[in-house]
């Protein structure tokens, strides 16, 4: 039992290390081929419509409800210490910095990702990427890139939306619900807000969209091409997604502030 | 092709909007007052302590924002920090023999460089350096004063009572 351990181990292991370098490989793929799929914008643009205006409602919807409770909750918080002013300046770093992205890319890997990973999941298993390679149609160039490039590009974009749409909810409740001075909340949140401040959230949602479309292209890309499969590809991509998002956070959160 | 027209409208609106969003958040919510800003012309004050000055901070003459911090150095030469701002073009106006403040806005609040104007006639110009400035209040200074001071008291109260027996 005790002897099985160390071997056990090595091997979880090694299938940690296999995978992260399949990762890298598969990453590192997709880079290469970059300036050639900007060659196919109109691709990306269809898959940016895919990824990024139909996830538009959720996105916004989203960011209006963290915003509203975000007012709620920085209210009840800082009138504790009488400095609820200070309500715009939380609501705005909140948002920017940590919920706007962070949320967006979770929400991102739930409604985009999964339909990326079952589509391509799906293409695997009813042959379609196996007859694009018979026609000498490079299946990743094709198929794969377009999704990846789209997803990366969305993600900063809804993040943005999330953060403003969030910013007016928390308006919303704390100035028209709770009586804040709208003045003192806007002057407030212009004087301690910075333009670094914004650029952090950008970063942030920049990289949550590579991490989040390269999990999802490649789990849906390496599905076993079973009904199973492709059900077992779009549950990996969420759960990946969601637990590097934040791993990623924690480490960029570290490196900017 | 209605169809591809349709999803290329619809990109084209989630763009906009995306990056509608990102100029609002950019100049709206941010303390950018002075634009990208290479306009203005800088000033120069020594202070022997400027505690929480930061890069960014306001300069302000009767509470209205004139300019901002551009740098905070160490000169060996005079051993004192050196606060390098630029102010903003409009206000070209303010005599040489005024005086710079390191203050803090509010309890709680960032400090900032406060200038009050004096009386002289010729005004300052760029890389000019103000003569009169007053040191930032260190909390913890004023602190142990106020306790010292009372120590010396309360003991020379003491003495004094003792004295007459």
């Amino acid at each position: 039992m005790l002897a099985a351990l160390p071997r056990e181990l090595l091997q979880s292991l090694r299938a940690a290390l296999e995978a992260l370098g399949a990762y890298s490989l598969f990453g590192a793929r997709l880079f290469m081929e970059l300036p050639r799929a900007l060659l196919r914008f109109d691709l990306i643009v269809t898959q940016m419509h895919n990824t990024g205006a139909l996830s538009l409602v959720i996105i916004m919807l989203s960011g209006l409800f963290v915003g509203m409770v975000l007012g709620l909750q920085g209210f009840d918080l800082l009138e504790r210490f009488g400095s609820e002013d200070s309500l715009g300046t939380a609501a705005a770093l909140g948002l920017l910095k940590e919920l706007g992205p962070v949320v967006t890319a979770l929400l991102f890997a739930g409604r985009a990702g999964t339909a990326l990973a079952s589509e391509l999941g799906l293409m695997r298993a009813t042959d379609q990427l196996a007859a694009m390679e018979m026609m000498a149609v490079d299946p990743v160039r094709r198929v794969v890139m377009p999704r990846f490039v789209g997803g990366a590009l969305s993600m900063p974009l809804l993040a943005a939306i999330f953060s403003m749409i969030g910013i007016f909810g928390a308006q919303l409740i704390g100035v028209q619900l709770m009586g804040v001075d709208s003045g003192q909340f806007w002057s407030q949140m212009r004087a301690a807000v910075e333009p670094g401040d914004v650029m952090e959230g950008v970063v942030k949602s920049c990289v949550f969209g590579v991490a989040c479309s390269l999990i999802a292209v490649y789990e849906g890309y390496h599905s076993l091409p079973t009904a199973e499969g492709v059900g077992r590809a779009t549950t990996r991509t969420v759960v990946i997604s969601s637990v590097v998002v934040l791993l990623l956070d924690y480490m960029l959160t570290a490196v900017m502030l | 092709m209605r169809q591809t027209r349709a999803i290329e409208l619809g990109t084209g609106l989630f763009v906009l909007l995306g990056f509608a969003a990102l100029f609002f958040l950019v100049t709206q919510i941010t303390n950018r007052e002075f634009g990208l800003g290479d306009g203005g012309y800088r000033l120069s004050a020594s202070f022997e302590q400027v505690g929480g000055l930061k890069p960014g901070a306001p300069v302000s003459m009767s509470g209205v924002t004139i300019g901002r911090v551009e740098a905070i150095e160490y000169d060996f030469d005079e051993y004192e920090a050196r606060v390098t701002m630029r102010i903003d073009h409009r206000f070209d106006r303010i005599p040489e023999d005024s005086d710079a403040g390191i203050f803090t806005a509010g309890l709680l609040g960032g400090q900032y460089v406060g200038i009050g104007p004096g009386g002289s006639e010729t005004f300052l110009a760029e890389g000019d350096q103000m003569q009169f400035t007053q040191s930032a209040v260190v909390l913890e200074d004023l602190i142990s004063k106020f306790l010292f001071s009372k120590a010396t008291e309360e003991s020379a109260g003491k003495a004094s009572e003792e004295a007459p027996q």
